[in-house]
Formats: C-alpha cells, sequence, structure tokens
C-alpha cells in the first residue's frame, strides 16, 4: 500500500455520552482530494482535528504516510490545517504569516524566502505580501491561510469547511482555484465540508457522514449515481423515492410493487446482487431524469407515473417543479430550459413522469 | 451691508460658543479641583522656603530641588525605582502564566478564579499587611513551621528587609497585573493559537511569536499599574520594610509630617510624578502603533 498517504483505522472519539465518531475506518490515497461531507454533528470535525492532533482518539489509531500518529503532537505532525476562520496571525504581514511554519522548522533563511515567494505567487498574492491580514479581503485571507499550509509542503492538507466564509461567486471561483492548486502542488488533500455541491465539484473522493459513522465512500459520481443508503441519496442530491416490494426478481431485473402510488403499469427496475422477491425497498430517482409530458399518457415505453403539478418555478438554465404522484408521495422534477422560456405545463395540470428502468436506484429498506 | 447683522451674528457665535463652554464646564471642573489645582500647590509650595518650625515660607527658591541632588536622595530613588521595577517584573512573570490558564479555562471556571482573584480587595490593605508581619517576623507563622519541622535551628530573620517589601508589593498588586493580562489573553481566538501549534511552534515559540505581540497591550497596562503604585508605595515598604528599607512614598511622608520640611516632601512629589509621567508617555507611545493599525482596518 504504497500510496497510501492516511489510513485511519477503526477512530473512536467520544464528546461526553455522545459518540462524535463511531469506529470510522478510512483510507485517503496520495495525491488525492478527499471530502468529508455531512451536516453539522456528523463527526467530520472532530475527524479533522484528530488528523491535525488537536483531538485524542479514544480507540482506533491513524497512519500517516505508514507512521502511526497516537501520541504525536499537532506540531510534530507532517500536516498543515486551513482553519475555518483562516486564523492567520493578525500582527504579522501576509509574508510573514506563510514564513512561519518554515521558521519554526529552522529552514535556512534563502530558502524560506524562496519558497514563500514561490508560494505567494501559486496563490497569486506576490503584490500583497507586506499586507496585514486585516487588510485583505475575504478570498485574499482564504488564499493566504491556503499558502500557509502549502508552503511546508506537509504530507496532507487539511482544510476545515475552506469556502464557507466567502459569498456564492467567490465560493465558486474559489473551487475552481483550490482544484488547480492541488493538482499543481499535488499533495493530499483532506477537506471538511457541508456543502454537497462543493464536495461534488472538488473532490477525487469522498466520505459521507452521518452521527460519527462513514455511511458510504467513493467518487462523486459513485455516490450521486448510485447512492447506498437513503441518507446518501438524500443527502448528495434530491432523491425523488417510491417505497414498495420486490417481485419476479430475474437476472438484475425485477418489478416494484409500490405502497404509496398507483402506477398505470408496474414499475420496472434494475436489482442489485443480493436482493430478492419480497424484499421492502426504496426506489430512488434523481430530478433531471425524469421526463415530464402533459396529460395523462396511456402507455408510455419506459416506467410511467401519474401526478398533478403543485409548483413550477423558473430558474433560468430549467424549470423545477413538485408533482404530486400519490397520496402524500411528492417528486421534484428538473426540466431543462430547451425551449425559449416556454412554461412545459402550468400548475394544477396532469402530467405524466417517465423514466427509464437504469435511472431507477434500489435501496434497501433493513 | 447692515452693520446690525454682523453683529447679531457675532453675539450668536458668542452664544453658541459659550454653550460649548458650558457643556465643557462640569469636565473642567473636575479636572481644576481634583487635578490641576493640587498640583499646582505641591508645584508652589515645592518652590517656597521651609519655615524656622516647620510651615512654608512664600520666598521663590530652586534650593529644594537642588538638595534632592544629594546621593541620599538619589539612593532612595534608585532603590524605589530598582524594587518597583522587580515588583513590575515579577508580577509579569507570574501573572502571565495565571492569566494565561484562567483564560483558557471554560467561562464558568473563569469567573470563579477571577473571584479568587478579586477577594483579597474586599478587605483592608493594611490588614492584609499585618498579615504578612504575622508571616513573617521572628516568631512568625512560617519560621514556626520551619523550626517545627526542624528545617532550620535558629529564626530567619524575614521580617523588615527589602525582600520583605518586595513580597509584599508583589503580594498586593499582582491583581493589577493579572486582569488586565487576562482580559488581553481571553480576546486572543483560540485558533489563532492552534495554527501556531500546527505551525510546528513549541511553547517558547508560541509564546514569543504568537502571545505576546497580541498581548501587548495588556502587557503595558498590567506593568503600568503595577509599577506606578509601587513605585511611591509607602504603607508596605513602611511595615513590612522597617527602619531599613526607604521608598519614595516613606520618605515623603517623613519630610512631610516628621521632618515638617513641607517644601521638600513637595519637590520629592513633583519629581515622583515627573518619573511616573514618563512611564505613562511611554504606555502611550507602545499603545499607539497597535491603535493604528486597528484604525486602518
Amino acid at each position: 500500500m504504497a500510496d497510501l498517504s492516511i489510513d485511519i483505522r477503526a477512530l473512536v472519539k467520544r464528546h461526553g455520552a455522545t459518540l462524535a465518531v463511531d469506529h470510522v475506518s478510512l483510507q485517503i490515497r496520495r495525491g488525492e482530494f478527499f471530502s468529508l461531507l455531512g451536516p453539522s454533528g456528523a463527526g467530520k470535525t472532530s475527524l479533522l482535528r484528530m488528523l491535525a492532533g488537536f483531538e485524542t482518539p479514544d480507540a482506533g489509531d491513524i497512519l500517516i504516510d505508514g507512521q502511526s500518529m497516537a501520541g504525536v503532537p499537532p506540531n510534530r505532525r507532517p500536516v498543515n490545517l486551513v482553519f475555518q476562520s483562516y486564523a492567520l496571525f493578525p500582527h504579522m504581514p501576509v509574508a510573514e504569516n506563510v514564513a512561519f511554519g518554515l521558521e519554526m522548522k529552522r529552514v535556512p533563511r534563502n530558502e524560506i524566502a524562496e519558497r514563500v515567494g514561490s508560494t505567494l505567487e501559486l496563490v497569486r498574492l506576490s503584490d500583497k505580501r507586506d499586507r496585514l491580514p486585516g487588510q485583505l479581503s475575504g478570498g485574499e485571507q482564504q488564499r493566504v491561510a491556503l499558502a500557509r499550509a502549502l508552503v511546508n509542503r506537509p504530507a496532507v492538507v487539511l482544510l476545515d469547511e475552506p469556502l464557507a466564509a466567502l459569498d456564492q461567486q467567490l465560493r465558486q471561483q474559489m473551487q475552481t482555484e483550490l482544484k488547480t492548486i492541488q493538482a499543481q502542488v499535488g499533495l493530499t488533500f483532506v477537506c471538511v465540508t457541508h456543502h454537497q455541491e462543493e464536495a461534488l465539484a472538488l473532490s477525487d473522493r469522498l466520505a459521507v457522514m452521518q452521527q460519527g459513522r462513514v455511511m458510504q465512500v467513493g467518487r462523486p459520481e459513485d455516490l450521486y449515481e448510485r447512492p447506498e443508503n437513503l441518507f446518501v441519496a438524500r443527502f448528495v442530491g434530491v432523491s425523488n423515492e417510491v417505497v414498495g416490494t420486490l417481485a419476479d426478481v430475474q437476472a438484475g431485473e425485477g418489478n416494484l410493487l409500490p405502497s404509496d402510488v398507483s402506477p398505470s403499469r408496474g414499475i420496472r427496475l434494475s436489482v442489485p446482487a443480493g436482493l430478492q422477491s419480497g424484499q421492502q425497498v426504496v426506489m430512488t430517482v434523481r430530478p433531471e431524469r425524469i421526463r415530464i409530458t402533459p396529460g395523462h399518457v396511456a402507455d408510455a415505453g419506459s416506467n410511467c407515473l401519474h401526478g398533478v403539478v403543485e409548483t413550477m418555478r423558473y430558474i433560468g438554465s430549467e424549470w423545477q417543479g413538485v408533482v404530486r404522484i400519490g397520496q402524500s408521495v411528492r417528486w421534484t422534477i428538473h426540466a431543462s430550459n430547451t425551449a425559449s422560456g416556454s412554461r412545459p405545463v402550468g400548475v394544477g395540470q396532469p402530467v405524466s413522469l417517465e423514466w427509464n428502468v437504469g435511472d431507477g436506484v434500489v435501496i434497501p429498506l433493513t | 451691508m447692515n452693520p446690525w447683522s454682523s453683529s447679531t451674528e457675532a453675539a450668536a457665535g458668542l452664544c453658541s460658543r459659550f454653550r460649548e463652554w458650558r457643556l465643557l464646564g462640569p469636565g473642567l471642573l473636575w479636572t481644576t479641583v481634583f487635578c490641576l489645582l493640587p498640583m499646582v500647590v505641591v508645584l508652589a509650595v515645592s518652590l517656597a522656603t521651609r519655615g524656622t518650625y516647620g510651615g512654608v515660607l512664600w520666598e521663590f527658591s530652586l534650593e529644594n530641588y537642588r538638595d534632592l541632588l544629594h546621593p541620599l536622595y538619589g539612593r532612595i530613588f534608585g532603590q524605589s525605582l530598582l524594587l518597583a521595577g522587580m515588583t513590575t517584573g515579577i508580577c509579569l512573570a507570574l501573572g502571565f502564566p495565571l492569566a494565561y490558564y484562567i483564560a483558557r479555562l471554560p467561562p464558568r471556571r473563569q469567573a470563579l478564579w477571577l473571584i479568587f482573584i478579586m477577594i483579597p480587595f474586599w478587605t483592608n490593605f493594611l490588614v492584609r499587611t499585618y498579615a504578612w508581619i504575622f508571616i513573617l517576623r521572628t516568631e512568625g507563622l512560617l519560621n514556626t513551621v520551619l523550626m517545627q519541622l526542624h528545617l532550620i535551628s535558629t529564626p530567619l530573620d524575614l521580617l523588615y528587609s527589602n525582600q520583605a517589601v518586595l513580597l509584599g508589593l508583589v503580594y498586593g498588586y499582582l491583581p493589577f497585573m493579572v486582569l488586565p493580562l487576562y482580559a488581553a489573553i481571553e480576546r486572543i481566538d483560540p485558533a489563532l493559537i492552534e495554527a501556531a501549534w500546527d505551525l510546528y511552534a513549541d511553547r517558547w515559540s508560541l509564546f514569543r511569536r504568537v502571545l505576546i505581540p497580541l498581548t501587548k497591550p495588556g502587557i503595558v497596562a498590567g506593568c503600568v499599574l503595577v509599577f506606578i503604585p509601587s513605585l511611591g508605595a509607602y504603607l508596605t515598604p513602611d511595615l513590612l520594610g522597617g527602619a531599613r528599607s526607604m521608598m519614595v512614598g516613606n520618605l515623603i511622608q517623613h519630610e512631610y509630617l516628621v521632618a515638617r520640611d513641607w517644601p521638600l516632601g513637595s519637590a520629592l512629589s513633583i519629581v515622583l510624578m515627573f518619573i511616573v509621567m514618563s512611564s505613562l508617555l511611554w504606555y502611550f507611545h507602545a499603545q499607539s502603533p497597535q491603535t493604528r493599525e486597528r484604525g486602518e482596518q
């Protein structure tokens, strides 16, 4: 396992009576942009702080480059943290902030000057090197914080909600920049975020966490296309669900006998290995995979549900609507705005929702 | 042009100026009565001559200040400066770790510790100084305990020395150091300390490169608050120093009440005030760069 940067083994952290991190095991590869995604209280920040050394695990171990980090204080770990609040030293100019880590490691003066210079160039702040942090904009402070970590060339760069303090537009710009910089320096990045879009856009792989547990690990497309549980399906993107029982499972396909909607025909779906007829499942479909047509289509070629449009809003690139398809079942649909802004269907109108067999993801209910 | 209008304007201007002065009135009155007037009196007396039987003869002379050039006074001033400086240094050395410790506690325990620090103020300073006499004197608490433990065979001569005065001063003024330091440290974002730690800093670097610069206003405030009253201390050296230790405060008291030489006592006071003023000016000078930085942000 030479390409392993971080090996987290059955890590446990208790905060009082609650398990903040509950037997988490993760392998993070060298040079990878890895994100820990989850709602607040998921344990991702605790995990990050244990990687940095600010919190001590109650059980388990963390290996960085094969070395156990047990008992190693933060100032002796080959990791650097980019703090959510940036935590720039307010009394030091930008260049001095960036040089701090190298000075502490007693790197020779001329090498410090050289590395600080090239890192400031990397984050495009060469002209701000003598400013104090308080004189910089939020985006610039963020880049100083990043430079202060990168300049040390640590084995792992840890980022705690790196873009949370920035406004929307700057945020997207910084996402691209962060990704580009990471590719340039080739260091392992571990990023904590609660922002799912950001995690998908930035990461090579990510772990979705909830209540101290890892719910699923994978590439962004794995998590979005093939969520393994309802939490991941709902947290990463929008999930349109139908509950039901599997029937006629054969050769990886089967029928769903829904319990809360009544389709004109049965619902066909592809069934993952290991699931049998009679199993209670939830089928989930992503909004953009659903085709919406006015009226109740009698015989569609694919899966079809009838419903009534409850809301329809226009956000420019697409229409986003909510369609009621059962007593208390509502689906969200995203229809691309391909026909010059004309409303696809009006509120209150009957519609048919169609999707392909392969787009329905089956999640077993336990 | 109407000649009346200009005079009305002038009257109106006068009126508004009068209103401004009226608003300044209370402050001016306060400053005059409680600050300026006593100082002018002391300055005037310091330039007068001592009467044969005490009292003040209003004859202008610089004789008192010339008298102060006597090496004896220089030595007492020197000793006072040394004791006050040492008190400040020791208070800083003891106060910083204490303040840091308190500032890093959870808020509820912080309040408890701050109360512990302030409780002594509820007792009269004189009484607390007498308590130190009780502890330090030859048959005192400390000597008795040490004798009982057979650590010493003859009582130590602790009281009535410069060390005893130093101890008393440090004891008395430590809270004045801890409180501003606590306020300064408590304001530091804990993430800054973690950041320094994360960037390979050891304890000493953290202290020197991050904590000291960020708490400088608190350090300066604490030093001023300890140095100035210790320099003019009178009660502590009087009770704990006895005849062997004399500070400026005791000298002034001696000149006024024992020697009945008010002009000389006043001259001493003026010189002491001058020293205090200089250290205050240094304080504001040290503060100002910080204020300027903050102003720019």
